[in-house]
């Protein structure tokens, strides 16, 4: 049902085209319609392809950047936790290599302090506490002796554990460091903890072997969320860190978020098991997916270009077959309206033919009766008006005459009349018909100008019916012309096919509307004494012949009948 | 021209009677039918000098009056009467031996030139 009501929308008002005709609105329909289809068959898949081709390359470059970030996250934690560990084994086996007489000398103390300055990085002091929690003996650059770590929480924590690894802390020392505890079991005697400090100056130097790029960051931070590192862009160490990381758990993660500024980041934790630190590396995604950009600004040019030309293709595409089909209907309709024109002048022909042959015998009577009314007179003595009784007579004659004038054209007009092809010189046949004009044309002082081409071609016609056509155009155009008023023939070669005929004249002209009519039957400027046949016979004529007839007019300026013949019309060459 | 015969068969009588009467007045004889049997008996008991003969004619037609005319064997010039459109029938008429033919509304001086050609050549 939904389809149905869509397939009506679209038929309705997108694909609507007017019915039939050659209105300038089917062709505005028929272009918008073939564009939207055609744009909508082409740009469609097009912008399926880019926005899978979109999307595909996203997912892979998030996988590229994600995978990386992992490995380097990991491998650093790793290097985190060797690190610790290492300080750790150290400090542990300190502990078990040395007895309590001998941690604490402090001179040995000192010594074995100077030996792990010397050989591991980071060691800043040692320190041998009893199991009171009070400092015994200490080797280091401060003076803690005697100090009491009773009270303190790591102090119950390397107790309960046996060892301990503290947040990174300024405590007495004023700078950022952490400490390794451990507890001493080996001696049954009693119970003594070893406890060293280290610099976390050693941190950052593992942060900086990662060689981050100035807009990256990587920092560590405690459960509690307090950085145990300086960060770039999150706090110094210590301080809270201004960057929400999930807490707890196990692995490494990259996650997309954003910063207090705004900025759009990726992130990857990894979680250390001993202490409970969380190493994290911040990268902003700007920086990351400029790849990623230059692609989707590519694909996005690219897109649009694609469609631009698409489009333009698409349009003068549309137009051109417009056009054509334009053209067409133009012709096919032309083709229509002659035969509908010449249909017409057949069956007007046939029946003026019926209806001037039924006239030519009363007119044969009236004609035959009015002679003898004129014999009558002519042989009687003198009576009371005869000369007016004789005029009158002739009078009738010269009407009857006048009419049977026209009945005979209309019969012609109407008689299927077989064209006689003979061999002919067009300028010979035009020569004759001015002959029987060259009275009048003496008389009025119409001058006739001849620019006929000497190497005309002779051509295959009917002579008779050719000087009919030449003569009803030259009484045309006599009638046409003032006293003194000019005429010019030309004629010429006009291609391998056809000759071509010109009649001008500097006459009356005609209106638009009159030449649109004047190969119509009965069609007549000649108020009172034209029959309306002369051009209709005309242009039969030279459509019988294969030629063609057109007319140039203007109001007052004149008028120009061109006429093509062929040379060798097409029946000819058939038989 | 007193001793001219001439048979007119025409199926408008009112127009032969009237073309008849001007030659008359022409003084030429002049008998008139307007049909073809007429025209056939006529022919028979007063044979004409010319016989000037309407082609388009209802019944048999002027071109089977003109064969049954010529089948007579008189020898009588035959003169054909046509409408301006029968150019076919004219030339059929011809080509059955009409001796010449005047087109209809005919001019009476056109005709009698043509009735004396007719006679003169025979």
């Amino acid at each position: 049902m939904k389809t149905s009501k869509f397939q009506e929308f679209i038929t309705k008002y997108i694909f609507r085209i007017p019915e039939e005709g050659t209105s300038p609105e089917r062709y505005k329909a028929l272009r918008r319609n073939i564009i939207i289809l055609m744009i909508l068959v082409t740009v469609i898949p097009l912008s399926l392809m880019a926005t899978i081709n979109y999307y595909q390359y996203q997912k892979n470059l998030r996988d590229e950047i994600i995978s990386p970030m992992n490995v380097v996250t990991n491998k650093t934690r790793r290097s985190f936790e060797l690190f610790l560990e290492e300080r750790l084994s150290t400090v542990r086996f300190i502990a078990s290599a040395y007895s309590f007489h001998e941690l604490s000398d402090p001179v040995i103390l000192n010594r074995i302090l100077s030996v792990l300055k010397r050989e591991f990085d980071g060691f800043v002091d040692l320190g041998l506490i009893s199991s009171k929690g009070k400092l015994l003996c200490y080797a280091g650059p401060y003076s803690f002796l005697d100090k009491d770590y009773s009270q303190q929480s790591w102090y119950h924590k390397v107790l309960i554990n046996g060892r301990y690894i503290s947040d990174v802390f300024l405590g007495y020392r004023e700078f950022p460091h952490i400490a390794i505890a451990v507890q001493n079991l080996t001696d049954p005697d009693c119970c003594w903890i070893l406890r060293a400090t280290i610099d976390t100056k050693k941190f950052d130097d593992l942060i900086a072997t990662l060689e981050l790029d100035a807009e990256c960051d990587a920092f560590l931070i405690n459960q509690e969320g307090i950085l145990q590192t300086n960060s770039k862009f999150y706090g110094k160490a210590l301080e809270i860190c201004q960057l929400k990381i999930p807490n707890g758990g196990q692995g490494t993660f990259v996650t997309e978020s954003q910063d207090k500024n705004g900025r759009d980041i990726f992130i990857a934790y990894s979680y250390l098991v001993e202490p409970e630190y969380t190493l994290v590396i911040v990268k902003p995604s700007s920086l990351i997916l400029k790849t990623w950009f230059t692609f989707r600004t590519e694909i996005f040019f690219i897109y649009l270009a694609s469609v631009l030309i698409i489009v333009l293709l698409v349009y003068k595409i549309t137009d051109a077959q417009v056009n054509h089909i334009k053209k067409a209907d133009e012709k096919r309709e032309l083709a229509f309206r002659e035969l509908e024109h010449s249909q017409k002048l057949s069956s007007i022909g046939r029946l003026a033919a019926g209806v001037a042959h039924e006239i030519n015998n009363p007119l044969a009577i009236i004609n035959q009766k009015a002679g003898l009314m004129k014999d009558l007179i002519k042989n009687s003595k003198d009576f009371n008006e005869k000369s007016k009784f004789f005029e009158l007579t002739e009078a009738i004659i010269k009407s009857t005459d006048r009419c049977s004038t026209v009945t005979h054209r209309l019969l012609g007009f109407a008689r299927r009349m077989e064209i006689e092809y003979t061999d002919l010189s067009v300028n010979d046949v035009l020569q004759e018909v001015i002959s029987f004009l060259e009275k009048e044309a003496l008389h009025r002082n119409i001058k006739i100008n001849f620019h006929l081409d000497e190497n005309l071609p002779r051509v295959s016609s009917d002579r008779g019916q050719l000087q009919q056509v030449f003569l009803n155009i030259l009484s045309n155009a006599f009638a046409a012309v003032t006293d003194n008023g000019n005429i010019i023939i030309r004629t010429w070669d006009e291609d391998v096919e056809k000759i071509g005929i010109s009649i001008e004249d500097d006459g009356c002209g005609m209106s638009e509307k009159d030449l649109e009519n004047i190969f119509e039957p009965f069609f007549t400027t000649k108020k009172g004494y034209g029959t309306g046949l002369g051009l209709p016979i005309t242009y039969g004529i030279i459509k019988k012949m294969g030629g063609s007839i057109n007319v140039k007019s203007k109001l007052n300026e004149g008028s120009t009948f061109t006429i093509y013949l062929l040379k060798i019309p097409k029946k000819v060459l058939d038989d | 021209m007193n001793d001219i015969h001439v048979l007119l068969v025409d199926d408008e009588e009112e127009l032969a009677k009237t073309i008849a009467e001007r030659l008359e007045i022409r003084g030429i004889y002049c008998q008139t039918a307007s049909d073809g049997d007429k025209a056939l008996d006529l022919i028979k008991s007063q044979p004409p000098d010319v016989v000037v003969l309407d082609l388009l004619m209802p019944g048999i037609g002027g071109l089977e009056i003109l064969k049954q005319i010529k089948s007579l064997e008189r020898n009588i010039p035959i003169i054909l009467l046509t409408g301006y459109g029968s150019n076919e029938l004219r030339i059929e008429g011809m080509n059955l031996g009409a001796i010449d033919y005047v087109l209809k509304p005919c001019n009476l001086d056109d005709l009698i030139i043509k009735i004396q050609k007719a006679i003169k050549s025979e």
